[in-house]
């Protein structure tokens, strides 16, 4: 059975088989479909999962088994409706909610002194040619953040990777305190990648500023050390979730653990890793060009300067050069992806 | 079964050129970044970033700074919030105006065309509201904020003005091309009954997308809580605040004290999220 609506396959059907490029991804009861293999399927085709946090439901996951009872369904949405109501109201006043602050004479002579400052752009060939050092140095943090986070992702991501540590074909004949030794890496590394991808890029930046001092070094730390949780812990999705039996056909045949992992786990796997990576990289020029504003180099810095110097029209010109930046890796990185996975 | 061929098996040149060209832009990243990777991992830089990473240790829990983690959380939270809820609010009616085919193309306009000037104006619409969305998404909230920052003043407010403005970009965006998504045969069954477009938008275009509006707007929310911590870097509210004057006036101890809060309030609003999601979508 064919279908598109992947709400209905994994509502209704036993077994969900995904297709890319002509090429399976990955083949699994619905109820192993994460997220991530999702996102991963559909990363080349559609420019809507934009640079999440690491993991994001867009559909609907499968109907658990037993249909939920009767008043459980009538007391949600009131409860919900409720809670919501109250947070909000007292969410407004903890945020310090004050629309008049918006029209006050003051907001009103600001904002026109601002827009007044913004136009023209300065488009000033002097001005241009500064900025062309920051712009190299913002594509060059973006790249190098990537490649450490691959550097410290993978690693992570594969001893992560619960079918590689300690459970599935590749250990049916290990003994149980070999399988155990296993499992504490395992622990350890999800709770390191949750802890990379927990804390803020910026906040990465602040205190890698601290510890090794401004420029553009703290910036690649920063991408490198959060992209990595978010790389490691969808790398380990992927692992985990390709289709298992050519593994068993190796293991059946003899074959060693590392040729198992050699000749049916990673051909199954790289393309989707790859993508993905790629993917994460279009996320990184877009942190890569806000890091400067704690220090960390590139675009950023620039803005902050400028900003800081009431140099609005510097600004726009520097807020053009980012979209013309951002659009430009997009679409090479699309193009690659689409070449690669 | 057909099985999935390593790309280098299918076009090996590409592949190469591609591996090469890759490499050349590594080499020229971390040269240009000044990144020492030898120096980083092997000496100096590792040694600087356990002394510094040591200094933070034990977190301090005095109640005073549990406190101040606590007023940080909350705020923090509230301005993701709101933030949000203003996002839908700006984006909710701009996607109106980025959805061609409840403008000017499509099934509705099939068996009618509209006449030329109506036409032309609506199209104009639909590229006033792509520009806009464009320019509240390209800026990035961080700058948002310090714009805001300049009109209002400080505190929390003009970070949840940031996180509206960039995320109702966004969320414009991607409500726009689901509006355009949705499956036209309802649309033509009510036009087919003589429906006005507003009906044609409440009972065929709404009911369809309002789920994965849902999905879309709770996702930003994840993302909006990361944001919202590091608002306070520009004088924005929130925890962000607080760690900036921990690191600017080296209070280590309580530094760790908010990181530990943010990942506290990121992992909760994650877990939240996706309970909804699951619920809710």
């Amino acid at each position: 059975m064919n279908l598109h609506s992947v709400d209905l396959a994994l509502n209704n059907f036993p077994r969900v088989v995904g297709v890319r490029q002509g090429r399976i991804a990955f083949d699994l009861p619905p109820d192993r479909v994460t997220p991530e293999l999702l996102e991963v399927l559909y990363a080349g085709r559609s420019a809507r999962m934009r640079c999440s946090p690491g993991a994001t439901v867009f559909l609907r996951r499968a109907a658990p088994a037993v249909p939920s009872t009767a008043p459980d369904r009538a007391v949600f949405p009131y409860a919900f409706w409720l809670v919501f109501g109250l947070s909000l109201a007292w969410s407004l006043r903890a945020a310090q909610v004050d629309p008049g602050a918006l029209v006050s004479a003051e907001a009103r002579a600001n904002v026109w002194r601002f827009v007044r400052g913004t136009f023209p752009p300065d488009l000033s060939p002097a001005f241009l040619r500064l900025m062309t050092v920051p712009v190299l140095e913002t594509i060059q943090i973006s790249i190098a953040g990537t490649a450490l986070a691959v550097l410290i992702g993978l690693p992570l991501g594969i001893l992560a990777t619960s079918t590689l540590t300690w459970s599935g074909v590749l250990h049916e004949r290990r003994r149980r305190s070999s399988r155990l030794a296993g499992f504490l890496p395992y622990v350890v590394a999800r709770g390191g990648l949750s802890v990379f991808r927990s804390i803020p890029e910026f906040v990465w930046a602040f205190m890698f500023v601290r510890a090794v001092g401004l420029g553009a070094v703290p910036g690649v730390l920063a991408i490198g050390v959060a992209y990595a949780g978010m790389l490691g812990k969808v790398y380990s999705e992927i692992l985990e979730s390709v289709n298992p039996r050519p593994l068993e056909t190796l293991h059946a045949a003899g074959a060693s653990r590392l040729g198992i992992v050699l000749y049916a786990l990673v051909p199954q796997a790289l393309p989707n890793v790859i993508a993905y990576t790629l993917y994460r990289w279009e996320c990184a020029i877009r942190a890569s060009a806000v890091l400067g504003f704690v220090g960390a180099g590139g675009l950023g810095q620039q803005i902050e300067l400028s900003l800081r110097m009431f140099q609005f029209d510097e600004v726009l010109t520097l807020l053009g050069i980012l979209f013309v930046l951002v659009a430009a890796v997009d679409f090479a990185s699309g193009r690659i992806r689409a070449r690669v996975a | 079964m057909p099985r999935p061929v390593l790309a280098a098996r299918r076009r090996p040149r590409a592949t190469l050129w591609l591996g090469v060209g890759l490499a050349t832009l590594l080499v020229w990243s971390y040269r240009g970044a000044q990144v020492d990777l030898g120096g980083l991992l092997g000496g100096e830089g590792l040694r600087q970033i356990a002394v510094y990473a040591a200094r933070l240790f034990p977190p301090d829990l005095s109640p005073t700074t549990l406190g101040d983690a606590g007023v940080g959380i909350t705020e923090t939270f509230a301005i993701s919030l709101v933030g949000s809820l203003l996002s839908l609010c700006i984006a909710f009616p701009l996607s109106l105006a980025v959805t061609r085919t409840l403008l000017y193309r499509g099934v509705l306009y099939e068996a009618s065309p509209l006449p030329p000037a109506a036409r032309a104006l609506r199209i104009g619409v639909y590229g006033l509201g792509k520009a806009v969305l464009n320019v509240l998404r390209t800026v990035p909230e961080i700058v948002w904020a310090l714009i805001f920052v300049f009109m209002v003043g400080l505190g929390p407010f003009p970070g949840v003005l940031a996180l509206g403005f960039h995320t109702g970009g966004v969320l414009g965006k991607l409500f726009g091309e689901v509006l355009e998504d949705v499956d036209p045969r309802p649309l033509e069954a009510l036009q087919a009954t003589g429906a006005s477009r507003l009906r044609i938008l409440v009972y065929g275009v709404l009911p369809q997308a309002l789920p994965q509006f849902a999905s879309y707007a709770l996702y930003r929310w994840e993302v909006n809580i990361r944001a919202a911590a590091m608002m306070g870097f520009v004088g924005a509210g929130g925890l962000g605040q607080r760690i900036h004057v921990a690191i600017s006036l080296f209070h280590e101890h309580q530094l760790l004290t908010l990181i530990l809060a943010i990942y506290v309030i990121v992992t909760l609003v994650d877990a939240l999220s996706a309970y909804l999601r699951s619920r809710l979508v």
